[in-house]
């Protein structure tokens, strides 16, 4: 039931995703199409949230710490009733709320304004740290990309996280395996990730990151995790859904015309 | 008129170096296709090194490349080279004087729809404070290519930044381009206009209108803003006794900034600014952008008006 109820959400992102890019002219398809899966069960079950109290104390925070992949999170945020879902087609224009990439100031819901790349998981090592010291439970989420990791920003914060044993902080790595001039593996190998964020003290569970009862069963293991942070390496494909945007390196930061809308949301139903 | 964006005659210049130039290496984080290191890469492989997204690294590899004598090109977007990197730019390009050329695109508020976060309005500001740094924004395509040619000749840290639109082509192939010499693209005697970037196309749209109302309007290209051409600037106040900068930057900082400071220590007469002021840029197609941030014609040919009425 749970399942079903997220897949469809999950299928809603998407569609709501291609149609703004559509409308938009421009924007991040293949990245925001990655996260659909992992980001409806974060909204549709995993986090205590309530879209009528964007500013409630007691929420737990979703950063998007790959912030070009802002039309995932406008979906998401836009179906859950934070604001219109009308506003979507003013994504990227001329005095809209939804800037090219999250702005915490314009969007309710957006956490952090990201778009620069590996800061957003650095605030949400910040975030995470103020609840340990002030006692609080509220749990924080980071998205990140595995092009992202690249940045060295991202191992300070990982650093930090794990030496201050932030067990109420849950990075998710959409590995994707793409960046925008390729593959990582060719761009800059990233070598073993699972490997690398262990010996950074997370622990590490690995998924498929379109598989909702996988991403579901990790989050609720990374709750009984005590003393340290969690890291969910899901093993995703960039442009999932639309057949002919899949693993394909030219969808990173391309917009579909009219027709590949149309084409999409056909395979999107 | 004929457009091109500053970046592709980048690619261009980069292509020819690649052919011609066994020195240079031109390194990428990970934008090689929007900043035209690609072009590059196609007729020198061996010699593109694509960094990753690591801005920081970036640039300090390019200064241990330079310090084995070789002429590194680092490229990312504007925001990124200058923001993210800073220090290391700072530390260990400009401090040690090493031959690294950063060349920066996606300038201005005009990187358009991606919005405040990427659209970098400190750049010459930042670049501008660092000593041993030198700082160059061409006006067009053709300047673009003199610039990258100049500066491999030249020995020591650059910072050159270009744009993502495209912009009129202004110059023709017999310019000659000098590293610390403005240009003058109109002579005028009762105000002078000083641009740099894409900024330079508008003055002299706005110096056009501006002769209809029997105002006569001398323009200069600033395109290289450190060394600054005190020089030149004060020879065209001197004659004209008022002056309106214009800039697709912060105007605090920039080349409003450097004007102010040389004529307020040399020879003081009203000035007024067009340029960014003192807010992030925004999501939106560039030219809408243009207008909402007031970097027109429109707005050059209003700060005239109210410079004039000041001398
Ligand atoms: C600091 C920084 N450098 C460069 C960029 C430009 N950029 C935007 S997305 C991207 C590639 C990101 O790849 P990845 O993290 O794997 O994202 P995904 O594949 O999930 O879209 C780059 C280089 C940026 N936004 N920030
Ligand atoms: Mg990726």
């Amino acid at each position: 039931m749970e399942t079903k109820l997220i897949e469809d959400k999950a299928k809603e992102i998407r569609r709501e995703i291609i149609k703004m890019l559509g409308e938009a002219k421009s924007g991040h398809p293949g990245g925001s199409l990655s996260g659909a899966d992992i980001i409806a069960a974060l909204y549709y079950k995993e986090m205590k949230i309530d879209s009528t109290k964007p500013n409630w104390e007691e929420r737990d925070r979703f950063i998007l710490s790959k912030g070009h992949a802002a039309p995932l999170l406008y979906s998401v945020l836009a179906i859950k009733g934070y604001f219109e879902i009308d506003v979507l087609k003013t994504l990227r224009k001329t005095g809209s709320i939804l800037q090219g990439h999250p702005d915490m100031n314009k969007v309710p819901g957006v956490e952090m304004s990201t778009g620069s790349l590996g800061q957003g998981f650095s605030t949400a090592v910040g975030m995470a740290l103020s609840f340990k010291v002030y006692n609080k439970d509220n749990r924080v989420y980071a998205l990140l990309g595995d092009g992202e990791c690249q940045e060295g920003i991202v191992w300070e914060a990982a650093m930090a996280a794990s030496h201050y044993d932030l067990d109420n902080l849950v990075a998710i790595l959409d590995n994707n395996g793409l960046q925008i001039d390729g593959k990582c593996s060719e761009v800059m190998c990233l070598g073993s990730l699972r490997n690398k964020w262990r010996s950074f003290g997370f622990h590490v569970i690995e998924v498929d990151g379109h598989n909702i009862p996988q991403i579901l069963s990790a989050l609720d293991e990374a709750r009984t995790i005590k003393g340290r942070p969690t890291l969910i390496l899901a093993k995703t494909i960039k442009g999932k859904g639309v057949s002919f945007m899949e693993d394909r390196a030219e969808w990173h930061g391309a917009a579909p015309s009219m027709e590949q809308v149309a084409l999409a949301l056909e395979e999107l139903k | 008129m004929e457009q091109i964006a500053t970046r592709d005659a980048y690619g261009k210049a980069l292509k020819e170096l690649g052919l011609s130039n066994d020195d240079i290496i031109v390194l990428d984080a990970d934008l090689s296709k929007s900043t035209k290191t690609a072009e590059f890469q196609k007729v020198n492989p061996k010699h593109f090194i694509n960094i990753g997204i690591a801005e920081q690294n970036l640039m300090g590899v390019a200064a241990g490349i330079a310090a084995t004598g070789k002429i590194p090109f680092a490229s990312t977007f504007a925001m990124f080279a200058t923001g993210r990197a800073f220090e290391i730019i700072r530390n260990s390009i400009a401090y040690p004087n090493l031959n690294v050329k950063i060349v920066a695109t996606h300038s201005g508020v005009t990187v358009g729809e991606d919005g405040g976060s990427h659209a970098a309005i400190e750049d010459i500001s930042l670049m501008r404070s660092v000593p041993n740094m030198t700082v160059i924004v061409p006006a067009d395509g053709v300047e673009t290519e003199k610039v990258i040619k100049k500066i491999v000749e030249y020995k020591g840290p650059v910072y050159v930044r270009l744009g993502r639109s495209k912009v009129p082509v202004l110059y023709d192939d017999s310019y000659e381009f000098e590293i610390g010499k403005f240009s003058t693209l109109k002579v005028g005697s009762d105000v002078t206009i000083i641009a740099c970037g894409i900024m330079v196309s508008k003055a002299l749209e706005a110096a056009d209108l501006l002769k209809e109302k029997g105002i006569k309007a001398e323009v200069i290209n600033a395109s290289t803003i450190k060394p600054f051409d005190d020089y030149s600037l004060l020879e065209s106040v001197k004659k004209t006794k008022c002056v309106v900068t214009v800039e697709e930057h912060n105007i605090y900082g920039g080349l409003g900034s450097a004007v102010a400071e040389v004529l307020c220590q040399n020879y003081p007469v009203p000035l007024e600014m067009v340029g960014v002021m003192d807010v992030f840029g925004e999501s939106g197609a560039p030219e809408e952008l243009l207008e909402k941030f007031k970097l027109t014609t429109r707005e050059i040919v209003k700060k005239v008006e109210l410079v004039l009425k000041r001398k």
